[in-house]
């Protein structure tokens, strides 16, 4: 059987890690080299690397800092941020990720989906959500979960699944940096809807939360976190031997 | 030296990138030539079969790597690259393989509910002692992303995976390897597997 995976998002700018705290005997905690080594050795499945530079000069160091990283770690990568069109796939694949994962781009050219799953295959396209409660449903933000769009969540996860996306990835607005829990409806809702792998994020606060996301959400394939990994407040190692214990099978 | 198959199909950088981390010297190459004179060669493949098997045979590797595997050079297919060493293929239609080992792919039939493609991380169940092993245990976790898998070749089979049915994981027919999940996606255990491949072709394994 699959393993379920948790992942540790890293928010990378001017090459380093952004929200980094102390960390558990790393020198440079902001040195997104050394984290990754940190979070491949303590047991994390994939790493997701955000790029929250605009500026060019900014790109230029992301795809250092990415092949750096790529060179000396051996687990899934992917990779977001500024991606809104297939060559930006090719610059990122080009530095050693392995799946890309777009958001705004997407909403702006829903096309762009299928033209690089098309290109890369599906299993290199993640289709990043970012949605919010709205009255009795969900709806998709753009820019960085800033603008309202009017689209349904669910019926976007459906379209980008049917235009070629590999694997969504659905943050919660709502709970994003609560640190109250994942947002389990919004995960069954769209878990329910689609067939290809869904992975949450937003919300987790504690080991508890990803035992609940687990066994609450059947169809979840893995939870992703940045603060409470970075921080060192959850130990990847401790949480999988957890998940484990609860019996939600994990890659210790 | 390890030569590294190039004939256009997919991104090599993981690859060589974790040669390199585990002290193995890698060649990307098509050329005869190198081929001839590596320790050991890897068939590396994403993509389609059909495309992938036009595009290996227009490289002019082919005879080459035939050449060598016959001679009884380590030769280890990656992914599309263990699938091509197979008979055939029934990716859209059917398309002959190398014919290193016996059996075929085919489209996965799998129980309701089951994801294609079977992408992440699954277990190995180890059927029989592999030097390609020599350094996994029972249960280690590797990184599949496929949508086709091998199968009439139980003999040859010396791993699996379960996803509702036992998915080929690992072959080996004497010096020919080859796995479908990706060693160099897989953690320590994927560089594990690696490094048994280095050993055999130092004559170490």
């Amino acid at each position: 059987m699959l393993a379920k995976r948790v992942i540790p998002c890293l928010d990378v700018k001017d090459g380093r890690v952004v929200k980094g705290k102390n960390f558990l005997g790393l020198r440079d905690i902001a040195d997104p080299v050394a984290l990754a080594r940190f979070y491949n050795s303590a047991g994390a499945d994939e790493l997701v690397f955000y790029d929250i530079t605009a500026s060019h000069e900014g790109r230029k160091l992301f795809a250092e800092t990415l092949t750096a990283v790529a060179s000396q770690v051996f687990i899934p990568l992917t990779v977001g941020g500024g991606i809104n069109d297939v060559s930006d796939f090719d610059r990122v694949l080009k530095c050693g990720a392995d799946k890309v994962s777009v958001n705004s781009g997407a909403i702006a050219d829903p096309s762009l989906i299928g033209r690089a799953a098309k290109k890369y295959g599906d299993q290199c396209v993640v289709l990043s959500i970012d949605a919010k409660r709205a009255g009795g449903h969900y709806e998709v933000y753009a820019k960085g979960g800033r603008v309202p769009t009017g689209i349904d969540a669910v019926e976007w996860a459906k379209r980008g699944e049917r235009e070629g996306a590999g694997e969504i990835v659905l943050n919660s607005i709502d709970t994003d940096g609560v640190r109250k829990g994942f947002d389990i409806d919004m995960l069954r809702a769209v878990c329910d809807a689609v067939s290809i792998p869904v992975i949450a994020s937003g919300g987790a606060g504690c080991t508890e939360d990803f035992i609940t996301l687990f066994r609450e959400v059947e169809g979840v394939d893995a939870g992703l976190a940045a603060g409470i990994f970075h921080s060192g407040e959850v130990d990847i190692r401790d949480l999988k031997r957890a998940l484990s214990a609860a019996g939600v099978p994990v890659r210790i | 030296m390890i030569a590294v198959v190039d004939y256009g199909v997919g991104n090599l950088f993981s690859l060589l990138s974790s040669l390199r981390f585990i002290g193995a010297e890698a060649e990307v190459t098509s050329s005869p030539a190198v081929l001839a004179r590596a320790d050991g060669i890897i068939l590396p493949g994403v993509g389609a079969f059909a495309d992938a098997r036009a595009k290996l045979a227009a490289s002019g590797a082919e005879r080459a790597i035939r050449d060598e595997v016959e001679k009884g050079k380590p030769f280890l297919g990656i992914c599309l690259g263990m699938q091509m060493l197979f008979e055939r293929s029934y990716e859209y239609g059917t398309h002959e393989g190398l014919g290193f080992i016996p059996g075929e792919v085919v489209p996965f039939s799998l129980p309701a509910g089951m994801k294609v493609p079977h992408m992440g991380w699954n277990g190995l169940h180890i059927l029989r002692p592999c030097p390609l092993l020599a350094h996994t245990s029972e249960g280690e976790y590797v990184y599949y992303v496929h949508s086709y898998h091998a199968t009439g070749c139980a003999g040859y089979a010396a791993a699996v995976s379960d996803y509702g049915i036992p998915v080929t994981g690992v072959v080996a027919r004497g010096n020919v390897y080859g796995t479908q999940f990706h060693p160099e996606k897989s953690g320590e255990t994927g560089l594990n597997i690696l490094r048994a491949f280095k050993e055999i072709t130092e004559g170490r394994l």
